[in-house]
């Protein structure tokens, strides 16, 4: 059963039907999924998705798949970690972290948003699935292609960490590396695409791989006993993510979910690769591409093809944005290592920082609900905090060294006091 | 002077179909202005009523995005190629 009316063009309005377009005919502008919510309302109910498994098709009538999904049985409800030790450092009374880290089965936010692409791509007939990756989508699309025995094709920049080359290899797709940034790879790849007539899960099947984002922001109000946060801060690469947690907010409203007031939606970038905030904090709707120059390659998008709409987003909520620099993004990754023992890499760095920043900065009241918006796990870019960790302590295996070393470690003062 | 100008598939209706044409002016602009003299209505994709380019559209010049260069003005010489790609991102 869909729900789904058609495709809509965000920019100029005109209509489709439900096929794997992914550009209007007339303006050139993106094409967003149409659902009847009068009657997904009448279907949809807290006890209904109470009763579901607890994955992403847990909302399955606002995705817009027509079938059973094909893919993605294990994917999404990550937790959400209350997080009052890094509340107490940042001087805030009430913090969660939504961690994706901890997503199944590519350990990021990707494989909300790839299985509901895959599953789309399946019900169009298509055998074929690729994308052009920073790394954890084409982590994401290598491993959901391979449980579904599809053909797959992995795009990325050719200097991407090393754990998230592996990271999609091991799945056997074909990897092809583009001796460039990433937005060379989306453009080879949008050609590519209008070429090869592939599923590429970020271009032709995009309006549908964009609506998995929403899970992020169902879940959040789910588990937070279906109330709206006050705050929710979400980085921002291409622009994906963050408009659909606003959709997902307001559509739980809109389906009668969750009442109350919206929340106020943060975007965090890199410093070294900030468009949208530059936009944002000019006061302007026109998105300046930059080239990209940080340590956060995850979101080094210049050129965001979805950045008009993260500006949208945060403006219509109230809320803002802000971008941090490379330091700030390593100490934001051990900040939330040291004080919740979750690892993110440096989009999540990000977003802790800027967190750290729009609370510093009086944007975010101390006293009201915040949720930080993990997105990836730090296991694949161990390059980003190497130099910053602390080196283990070398002794032989005699127990005399080691009290040696614990004394040192240990002065008397904090000995007695301890 | 003469350059590959190569179209998208919601554009090659105007060009019956081709993927690749031959298009001449000294800069982007000039360039955009030939294609409509060859394809009629292909600039009204391309460009708003100002003449500027559409926030969805992206024009790149052997490889460069126009916006990191000189935008629609930016000269073009013999042999070069003009992709013209709708914006598209995530990953």
């Amino acid at each position: 059963m869909s729900y789904v009316t058609g495709l809509r063009c965000r920019e100029c309005g005109a209509e489709y039907s439900r096929e794997p377009l992914h550009v209007c005919e007339q303006c050139f502008g993106p094409l967003e999924v149409r659902y009847n919510y009068d009657e997904i309302r009448a279907v949809m109910s807290r006890e209904l998705i109470e009763s579901r498994p607890r994955n992403v098709w847990r909302y399955r009538e606002l995705l817009p798949i027509e079938g059973e999904p094909k893919v993605g049985p294990h994917s999404g409800f990550t937790p959400l970690v209350k997080a009052d030790r890094l509340a107490a450092v940042l001087g805030v009374k009430e913090l969660y972290v939504k961690d994706d880290s901890v997503n199944h089965p590519t350990f990021s936010y990707k494989d909300r948003v790839v299985s509901v692409a895959i599953s789309a791509a399946i019900e169009f007939g298509f055998e074929t699935v690729s994308c052009a990756s920073t790394g954890n989508l084409a982590n994401s699309v290598s491993a959901h292609a391979a449980r579904a025995g599809l053909n797959c094709y992995i795009f990325i920049p050719d200097d991407l960490e090393q754990g998230k080359v592996i990271g999609s290899a091991i799945y056997g797709p074909r990897t092809v590396a583009i001796r460039g940034n990433y937005d060379d790879v989306n453009r080879l790849c949008s050609e590519i695409a209008d070429k090869y007539r592939w599923a590429f899960v970020n271009i032709n099947i995009r309006p549908y791989y964009t609506e998995g984002a929403k899970t992020y922001g169902f879940e959040i109000a789910e588990q937070l006993g279906w109330t709206f946060p006050q705050h929710v801060i979400v980085p921002t690469a291409g622009g994906t993510i963050l408009p659909k947690v606003a959709k997902a907010f307001w559509e739980m409203k809109k389906v009668g979910l969750v009442d109350g007031p919206l929340p106020k939606i943060y975007s965090a970038q890199a410093g070294g690769c900030a468009p949208v905030i530059n936009a944002l904090h000019r006061g302007s709707d026109l998105i300046a591409p930059v080239k990209p120059n940080t340590i956060a390659k995850s979101i080094a998008i210049g050129n965001p093809a979805d950045g008009f709409y993260v500006l949208r987003a945060v403006r219509d909520s109230g809320g803002w944005g802000e971008a941090v620099t490379d330091e700030e993004i390593v100490a934001g990754i051990q900040l939330l290592a040291r004080t919740e023992g979750i690892f993110t890499e440096p989009a999540g760095g990000t977003t802790v920082a800027v967190t750290k920043k729009l609370i510093e900065l009086g944007r975010i009241p101390r006293n009201e609900s915040i949720v930080i918006s993990v997105t990836g796990n730090g296991y694949k870019t161990l390059e980003a905090v190497t130099a910053s960790c602390a080196k283990p302590h070398h002794i032989s295996a005699r127990l005399s060294e080691f009290d040696a070393l614990y004394a040192e470690l240990n002065p008397p003062a904090a000995k007695a006091a301890s | 002077m003469s350059i590959q100008v190569r179209i998208p598939t919601p554009l090659r209706r105007f060009t019956s179909g081709s993927e690749q044409v031959g298009a001449s002016g000294a800069t982007v602009g000039s360039v955009v202005d030939d294609l409509e003299r060859q394809f009629p209505g292909i600039k009204e994709k391309l460009c708003d009523e100002k003449g500027e380019v559409r926030r969805f559209v992206n024009l790149y010049l052997n490889g460069d995005d126009i916006r990191f260069l000189s935008n629609l003005d930016t000269a073009v010489k013999e042999g070069d190629e003009l992709s013209i790609v709708p914006a598209i991102a995530g990953g």
